[in-house]
């Protein structure tokens, strides 16, 4: 193989890359030239045309800029709530769970294994109005007694966080796994405490895990639109919501293209801005 | 502890209350993890409880009675049988596709330096931070401005499309770690390219490329944005359980999530077991 590739040095990589580059040239970037073709179109299901109609952008903003800000403000909470949940837990199968890592690891990404709608409905049995949960809630008043968890934001925000959780816990682990216990030691020998060699030395150091966890899982988080449709009503309606409606059932091509442009263009700005923030050389690993 | 806290001279007393206050905390954390596990297992024990529930009415909401019966009529339901069988053909076919054209793709990353690597890796990468709903939207105008029938090979097509970026990522993680003395030693002792690749390029890989392949299947079998939006009429069975959960929710749905799930755990379990032998092998023998 070396010799092979020693001699043929220039053609071979295009040779290796071609089948796989084209597939994503053809299958993910010509469609997305399709999509911004789509989102410039007018007129109504079948007779599209191309007229530069770039009104579809500003009407998809002044008809669903709720729906838009809402997605992110949801991703948003469910992130920070992965984060804060998931943390610990990484930081426990790092350092504290010896020979048992690997198990809870497995236990981890169990969650999917399971079918993502099927796990979702699971949490209709769990949140549902007759079931333990709400019970108890309502017996010690945090909920009125005719209070419900289901068809509601905090319905859909954790369903949102459980669904994603996995993609916060496994990178946060992993960064926290690479940390030289060596280090930790050094500062206990410089007189710092448990909860000051963390703040100093483990947090900074696991930071990349932490910036990773937080685009893998905001980014699908934004775009989701199962749980609002499973878990809550027209009230938690997200931007996946629109645009899968617009394509599927009201078959307004135009409409839904230029929403998904919206989408795709907001998370690039916000991603861009996270990455002057936290530093490329994080982002990119 | 505090009689003992009281006899000892107060500097001691902070080293038992420090002591104490390490404990607690070492305890919580451990506490902290069982309960988050708890958590993250708690809707898989509710999907399995529930596929041996024999529902009062059209929804599998409420626990009534106990039953077999769901599991042994697993398919009596009116297309869940040709669901989970498309789903299953698909995530074959696209993850041996995928897996191919991600490793020839990780092959050049790393062993090659070739003008265009940097839009190479871009090209890779962005699929990955490109929310599904807008995946799945691009390619369905894709296939209807060329007026592709929707089925079963839009599906494939997707998912290849999809898993192929997860592919380059694993099997390079493997590559980069990859001792190539190993192969050049191959070719001294006069094996030509194919027999080395053979040989010895391929069993190092392999191991990667099974890990590719198991998440590129997962990935695909669990599939339901991208699929939707370009199955037309196939059905796959996130399809199917999305279709039926507006109408009802049979325990067959709970079946096969539960099998799925049985399968996949018992393939990670098996995997857990021999990384702990094999861990404890080689302390063995050091």
């Amino acid at each position: 193989m070396g010799g092979f590739f020693h001699r043929h040095r220039g053609v071979t990589p295009y040779l290796l890359l071609a089948p796989g580059i084209l597939w994503l040239g053809i299958f993910f970037l010509v469609p997305m030239g399709f999509l911004g073709y789509q989102s410039l179109q007018s007129g109504i299901f079948p007779d599209f045309r191309f007229t530069w109609e770039f009104s579809n952008f500003s009407t998809a903003l002044t008809d669903y800029h709720q729906q838009l800000i809402r997605s992110f403000v949801y991703a948003g909470i469910a992130t920070v709530a992965c984060l804060l949940l998931a943390y610990p837990l990484a930081y426990w199968i790092a350092f504290r769970a010896g020979p048992w890592r690997n198990l809870f690891l497995l236990f981890i990404v169990a969650p999917f294994f399971v079918t993502y709608l099927v796990r979702t409905l699971a949490w209709l049995n769990i949140l549902a109005d007759q079931g333990p949960v709400v019970r108890v809630l309502r017996d010690v008043h945090i909920l009125a007694p005719d209070g419900r968890l289901l068809a509601t934001t905090f319905a859909v925000i954790s369903g949102i966080t459980y669904n994603f959780f996995p993609f916060m816990a496994l990178p946060v682990y992993v960064s926290l796994e690479q940390i030289d216990p060596r280090l930790l030691e050094a500062a206990k020998d410089l007189y710092a405490s448990s909860f000051q060699a963390f703040l100093r030395v483990t947090l900074p150091l696991s930071a990349p895990g932490i910036v990773a966890g937080t685009l893998i899982t905001f980014i699908p988080a934004a775009g989701d639109f199962i749980n609002a449709a499973l878990l809550g009503t027209p009230n938690q309606q997200m931007i996946g919501n629109v645009i899968q409606a617009k394509f599927l059932e009201s078959l307004d091509y135009p409409g839904a293209a230029s929403l998904s442009f919206i989408l795709m263009g907001t998370i690039l700005v916000m991603l861009l801005v996270y990455a002057r923030i936290v530093g490329t050389e994080k982002l990119t690993g | 502890m505090t009689t003992v806290a009281e006899a000892v001279a107060p500097r001691a007393q902070a080293g038992v209350a420090t002591r104490v206050w390490r404990f607690v905390k070492r305890h919580a954390l451990t506490v902290y993890a069982l309960l988050a596990v708890g958590y993250l297992m708690l809707p898989i024990a509710v999907v399995i409880l529930f596929s041996f529930n024999h529902p009062t009415g059209r929804f599998n909401y409420v626990w009534n009675t106990f039953t077999f019966d769901n599991w042994i009529h697993w398919n009596s339901i009116l297309g869940i049988q040709s669901a989970v069988e498309t789903s299953l053909e698909v995530a074959t076919l696209a993850t041996l596709v995928a897996t191919a054209l991600g490793t020839l793709i990780a092959l050049a990353l790393v062993r090659h330096h070739f003008v265009g690597r940097g839009a190479t890796n871009l090209l890779v990468f962005l699929p990955l931070s490109t929310p599904e709903i807008v995946l799945g939207a691009s390619l369905l105008t894709l296939f209807l401005n060329a007026n592709v029938p929707f089925g079963f090979w839009t599906i494939f097509i997707a998912h290849v499309m999809f898993i192929v970026s997860f592919v380059v990522i694993t099997v390079k993680a493997r590559l980069i770690g990859f001792d190539r003395h190993l192969e050049e030693a191959a070719m001294d002792l006069g094996a030509n390219e194919v027999t080395t690749f053979r040989k010895i390029t391929l069993p190092l890989l392999a191991p990667a490329m099974l890990a590719a392949a198991l998440l590129g299947f997962a990935l695909s079998i669990d599939d339901f944005v991208i699929t939707y939006l370009n199955a037309g009429p196939t059905q796959t069975f996130p399809i199917f359980v999305w279709g039926i959960a507006r109408v009802a929710v049979p325990p067959q749905v709970n079946v096969v999530a539960s099998a799925i799930f049985l399968v996949a755990i018992a393939i990670g379990l098996g995997n857990v077991f021999w990384q702990y032998r094999s861990a404890k092998r080689t302390r063995g023998v050091a």
